[in-house]
């Protein structure tokens, strides 16, 4: 009988029996394809466009690393690493400034949903209408802030017309969003810091800046890092606004990398295909560095959660 | 509750608060204020010099209108929406997909697959702009809506892949099983038992991803050109130089240009601030 049994039932098919490894292959095929040919593989073509001259159209000529060694006496580049760098530092301010509303806002008074979503409205925003709307802000004439300055008996300034100047003004336009953002997450970490550990900071004695410090920080980490990851990666990323508000002048001075190398490759001054890319590569190469930070930090809570 | 709830203080600091709350609000848009005071002005009051007193008359039908009627901009929003609604429905449906295979399975080189997803979401852009733009030129898809919305789905897909495992990972591991234990087809489980789990994933992706992509402006200028397939980002900026110097039409059009994704946020509030805070709270 049993024999006459399994004449009959086959058993489990090749699919079945390999249903576990053939199933996830199939899920992911369709977003690897999307992925590898939009996003992995051009990075590893711009490594290789970077090794060439090409204006884009004609026959590209290998010149090795003559693109690279133009970069280190380029004062261009210098000036745009030298922004990226500001940018860098400046931009982190967005952290303890969100932080701040946050903890301004943690209330529970009438309205304050409303006053939290109205904090939180200009990350929504575009950066091309916030770069607008800052350069409007900015207008020697008719602007507001020079508006300000004058009824409060100060002299006006041109900020974006200032190349000491232009560079901050963007950065602080920059960190009106990157503000807002930081405080939605400070204000969803505040929501669930636990209220038993503050009762207990309260009756040790910890108050203001030493219960923040020392009770409600170390609660806050996990938002602390995401403002960071989304801080550093926006400062890098940063074009839209300089684009917007003063297309790298005056004189050039607010270049970024991100900027210069759009300028190099794709703009009315000349389509240097492989010299923008090897811009691309040093910005890439800055960016893998926090990258790969974050990456390890992500990978290390993977494995916490594992156990 | 950190810091003390102002209930708990004294009346003079609950009254400070309650005074203080408007004038920051009022401080932190001031910008923003700024050029909806400009955009309901006449042009008369901009050569006058009347910037900030009371406008000789009010225009908000007449300026809006314009932005409406005397430009390219409805056009621009059109192509915005033709291009932010494909993507969306695009970049969740792959990440569905994605974030199953990897949140479900154990098998060799899923982590691997998934930190691939994480870093290439975080890569500058300017690394794939050369190569990208040539792949579009060499599909025939440059200076269309298409050429973005395929770029857009792929690129989107690294950040839709770690909301979407991160969050099925957080689903009830024994749901599957069960489901396993009768006999039911693995892709049966997708569709039947994770899917519907979803939703509220789904919701707050989508809201995040028509913000982000309304918003986008690198990829408009490097993969279009004219009013055919530009969004309103890339538009704005020949929309500005239709109307040099007319600041109360210009503030109009980026005003105009920036609702639709403020709309999404505010009646969308919770799901929006759910998937952008993911991972802020352990």
């Amino acid at each position: 009988m049993a024999v006459a049994a399994s004449e009959t039932y086959a058993g489990p098919t090749w699919l079945q029996r390999n249903r576990m490894i053939v199933t996830p292959i199939l899920f992911l095929l369709p977003g690897l394809l999307f992925f590898g040919l939009y996003v992995v593989i051009p990075i590893f073509q711009s490594f290789n466009i970077s090794l060439y001259r090409w204006d884009g159209l004609g026959e590209a000529t290998y010149i090795g690393l003559a693109n690279y060694e133009e970069l280190l006496t380029d004062r261009n580049f210098e000036i745009s690493l030298w922004n990226n760098l500001r940018w860098l530092a400046l931009y982190l301010l967005a952290i303890p400034l969100g932080l701040g509303i946050a903890l301004f806002l943690n209330q529970t008074v009438m309205g304050i949903r409303v006053y939290k979503s109205m904090f939180f409205f200009p990350f929504v925003l575009s950066q091309v209408v916030v770069g607008l709307v800052f350069s409007w802000f900015y207008l020697p004439r008719e602007g507001l802030l020079n508006g300000l300055l004058t009824f409060l008996g100060m002299e006006p300034v041109n900020v974006l017309g200032d190349p000491d100047l232009a560079t901050y003004g963007i950065i602080a336009a920059g960190l009106w969003p990157q503000t807002a953002y930081c405080m939605i997450l400070y204000l969803t970490g505040l929501n669930a810091v636990d209220p038993e550990q503050v009762e207990a900071g309260r009756l040790d004695g910890a108050k203001g800046w030493k219960m923040l410090w020392y009770v409600i920080l170390p609660q806050l980490k996990p938002a602390t890092f995401i403002a960071f990851v989304v801080t550093i990666i926006g400062a890098l990323r940063s074009f839209d606004l300089i684009s917007i508000m003063t297309n790298g002048g005056p004189f050039g001075s607010t270049r970024v990398l991100s900027f210069y190398m759009f300028e190099k490759a794709l703009s009315e001054f000349g389509f240097r295909m492989g010299y923008g890319s090897a811009i691309a590569v040093v910005l890439f190469l800055i960016m893998l560095v926090f990258i790969g930070y974050f990456l390890w930090q992500m990978w290390y809570d993977e494995r916490e959660a594992r156990r | 509750m950190f810091p003390t709830p102002i209930q708990k203080r004294s009346r003079a600091a609950q009254i400070s608060y309650q005074t203080l709350l408007p004038l920051a609000l009022i401080m932190w848009l001031l910008p923003l204020i700024a050029v909806m005071l400009f955009s309901i002005r006449p042009l008369a009051d901009f050569s006058a010099g009347n910037y900030w007193g009371v406008p000789s008359s009010f225009e908000l039908f007449a300026n809006y209108g314009r932005v409406f009627f005397d430009s390219d901009m409805p056009r621009y929003l059109l192509n915005s929406v033709l291009i932010t609604v494909p993507t969306v429905i695009g970049a969740v449906a792959l990440s569905c997909m994605t974030g199953f295979a990897l949140g479900i399975y154990r098998f060799r080189g899923n982590l691997l697959i998934f930190f691939m997803f994480i870093a290439g979401n975080f890569v500058p852009f300017q690394i794939l702009m050369v190569p990208v733009r040539d792949l579009t030129l060499g599909l025939g898809l440059y200076d269309t809506k298409l050429g973005l919305v395929l770029f857009h789905i792929a690129f989107q897909t690294g950040f839709c892949t770690l909301f979407m495992r991160n969050f099925i990972r957080a689903l009830p591991y024994e749901l599957i099983e069960a489901a396993r234990v009768e006999g039911v087809a693995e892709w049966r489980i997708f569709w039947y038992v994770v899917l519907p789990l979803m939703r509220p994933a789904i919701a707050a992706l989508s809201v995040l991803i028509f913000t982000f992509i309304w918003n986008d402006y690198f990829w408009a200028i490097v993969l279009t050109q004219g009013p055919n397939a530009q969004p309103v980002t890339a538009g704005i900026t020949s929309f500005n130089s239709q109307f040099v110097a007319q600041y109360h039409l210009m503030s109009a059009g980026s005003i105009v240009a920036a609702i639709p994704p403020v709309l999404m946020f505010f009646l969308m509030q919770r799901h929006f601030i759910a998937g952008l805070t993911l991972g802020a709270v352990k």
